[in-house]
């Protein structure tokens, strides 16, 4: 028994030993390849770490680790020299001005209404109005006399830290009669209460809109709602998801950031419901 | 030929204790599990627990994490809520449902209703959402707008726990030996006298043990709440009003919530794991208080 275990603890010593040298050889082969951190906004960091993960399959030996913070812990942490590049996810101000902005994508967010909804445009003001519970009834905005139901997206989500900017909101002023998650489970809110008003992001929308679903994306400042309307950059509720670095980008960095402007990942700008950049 | 008796007892003693040994490591295993998954609950919800007061989770404005204001009580009295309408809409229904298989029913029609029960606790909880989304809230939203609400939430839930109450109950009227039921029967009383006297206190402990085990599995249902409830976090003054449940708030903002926030919604996880030990410590009280 005894013999048995001492022979046991051998193995596993030698087991320990073993990896301890394969660890060891690792990390001389991981300070030979190359390393990129990114950090900043929560919006972009889902689609940066799946762009990420297509380019290191493309690139072996190239590590790319994204990490979230908002998009002001980005314009800290490029201008300090923490990181080649950071995540932000709006525009930049103008004492931002020292640094580059790169845009990756476009985020984009439609008000919906039921297809049955007479209404076609609702001004800055009535939105506000009738997300802070001021107008409770479609027929102060040209509509049947009927309740409005607010559908407002869940805490956290990027959708609403838009909306709500737009808006000049905050969250808690808004009375909402239904929250929901995610873009799909708005747009089948909607649609089943022609009274609902809801908003989502604008490439769900018009794809549901196209495959025939009974909504309306209404109309912003004169501007129709369209993917094309927020790629040209003239949507009022959109803003540019932007890669930042001080100074010019070079090596790696640059590599990532054509890469991610590139046709080649615009499957997965779509796929997370973004609008891929202006690539002409 | 003659197998040595001391031989087959000594081999019998190895047998049960590796079965025992093997028992014990399963049953412990089990037990770690809920003890794993209570220590990181507080482990996650730790950094919210100790920089917040409690009374925090109890008298703040609103449930605005985003803006630090995190009152906890409003989800909690929905989750009550919704699940205890459910139990009272479904436990009456159950009852009669398995009250039918057993004694009322035809055989062949027991055997087929008791299929249909079967399929009905085998839908999964999404399809239940769903259906509720694109049916049930546009039907309520047509009578006292905006359809999705605590009534939806409580039909909803109700189909859900329907089958579990229904199959347990029946399960155990149909464990009550038939020489109960003959000697009533025999006594003179009618069939209701048989099924109320005799059958159903014979059966009582099993149809608790189904409602309570149904009664956990609404206060935990997530995504057909989440479809249906609408979401918002507030006391509901009416059936029609909307309200969010401890476990829909988990699931709808656990994706993108960081810091602070994601503390809070383990707190918000450890007061839906809190409320399902009080109704198990309930059953044992009950259980006590039987006994004694």
């Amino acid at each position: 028994m005894s013999e048995n275990l001492r022979f046991l603890l051998a193995k596993l010593l030698f087991c320990v030993i073993a990896m301890g040298c394969a660890s060891q050889l690792q990390a001389q082969s991981k300070s030979a390849s190359q390393r990129l951190v990114l950090t900043g906004s929560s919006t972009l960091a889902p689609l940066v770490g799946e762009i990420a993960r297509r380019f290191e399959s493309l690139h072996p030996g190239v590590r790319i680790d994204v990490q979230t913070g908002g998009s002001s812990r980005g314009i800290h942490d490029v201008r300090k020299g923490i990181v080649a590049i950071g995540m932000v996810s709006r525009a930049l101000k103008p004492d931002e001005a020292d640094l580059h902005a790169f845009v990756v994508a476009q985020d984009g967010v439609s008000i919906i209404v039921h297809a049955d909804n007479p209404v076609r445009a609702l001004s800055r003001e009535q939105i506000a109005d009738i997300y802070s519970g001021r107008i409770t009834r479609w027929n102060t905005v040209g509509g049947t006399n009927t309740r409005i139901t607010v559908v407002n997206k869940a805490e956290g989500r990027s959708t609403l830290e838009l909306f709500l900017d737009y808006l000049q909101l905050r969250n808690s002023e808004i009375k909402p009669h239904v929250i929901i998650g995610d873009n799909a489970q708005g747009i089948k809110t909607v649609l089943g209460n022609p009274q609902a008003i809801g908003y989502v992001s604008i490439g769900a929308a018009e794809f549901e809109a196209r495959r025939g679903a009974r909504v309306r994306l209404l109309s912003l400042d004169g501007v129709e709602a369209s993917v094309e309307n927020v790629r040209q950059g003239i949507f009022p509720l959109s803003r540019p998801l932007n890669f930042v670095t001080s100074g010019e980008p070079h090596g790696l960095a640059r590599q990532f950031i054509e890469f991610a402007s590139s046709p080649q990942v615009h499957d997965l700008v779509r796929a997370q419901y973004f609008v891929p950049a202006n690539t002409d | 030929m003659i197998l040595s008796g001391r031989n087959i007892l000594f081999r019998l003693i190895l047998t049960d204790k590796l079965l025992i040994s093997i028992l014990r490591v399963g049953a412990m295993l089990a037990a770690l599990v809920v003890l794993l998954i209570l220590i990181f609950l507080v482990y996650e919800s730790w950094p919210a627990l100790s920089s917040l007061s409690i009374t925090r989770f109890i008298n703040d404005v609103s449930w605005h994490p985003l803006e630090n204001t995190y009152n906890l009580m409003p989800m909690l009295s929905g989750t009550v809520l919704t699940s205890s309408g459910a139990l009272l809409l479904a436990i009456p229904l159950s009852l009669a449902s398995a009250l039918f298989i057993v004694f009322y029913a035809p055989l062949h029609l027991a055997t087929a209703y008791k299929r249909l029960i079967e399929l009905l606790s085998g839908i999964p909880s999404v399809v239940f959402g769903f259906w509720g989304l694109t049916t049930l809230v546009p039907l309520i939203n047509q009578w006292n707008p905006p359809g999705a609400s605590l009534l939806a939430g409580i039909l909803v839930l109700t189909m859900m726990i329907l089958p579990t109450v229904t199959l347990t109950a029946y399960t155990a009227l149909a464990a009550v030996p038939d020489e109960l039921l003959r000697n009533a029967a025999a006594l003179g009383l009618s069939r209701w006298g048989v099924t109320n006297g005799v059958a159903l206190p014979a059966a009582k402990t099993g149809i608790a043990a189904g409602i309570i085990l149904a009664a956990a599995r609404a206060l935990g249902e997530t995504m057909a709440v989440l479809m249906v409830a609408g979401n918002v976090v507030q006391y509901p003054e009416t059936l029609f009003d909307p309200v969010r449940t401890l476990a829909a708030n988990i699931a709808l903002e656990t994706a993108y919530a960081m810091g602070d926030h994601r503390a809070v919604l383990f707190v918000s996880g450890l007061l839906l794991m809190l409320l399902i030990m009080v109704l198990s410590g309930l059953v044992e009280l009950l259980e006590q208080q039987r006994h004694a």
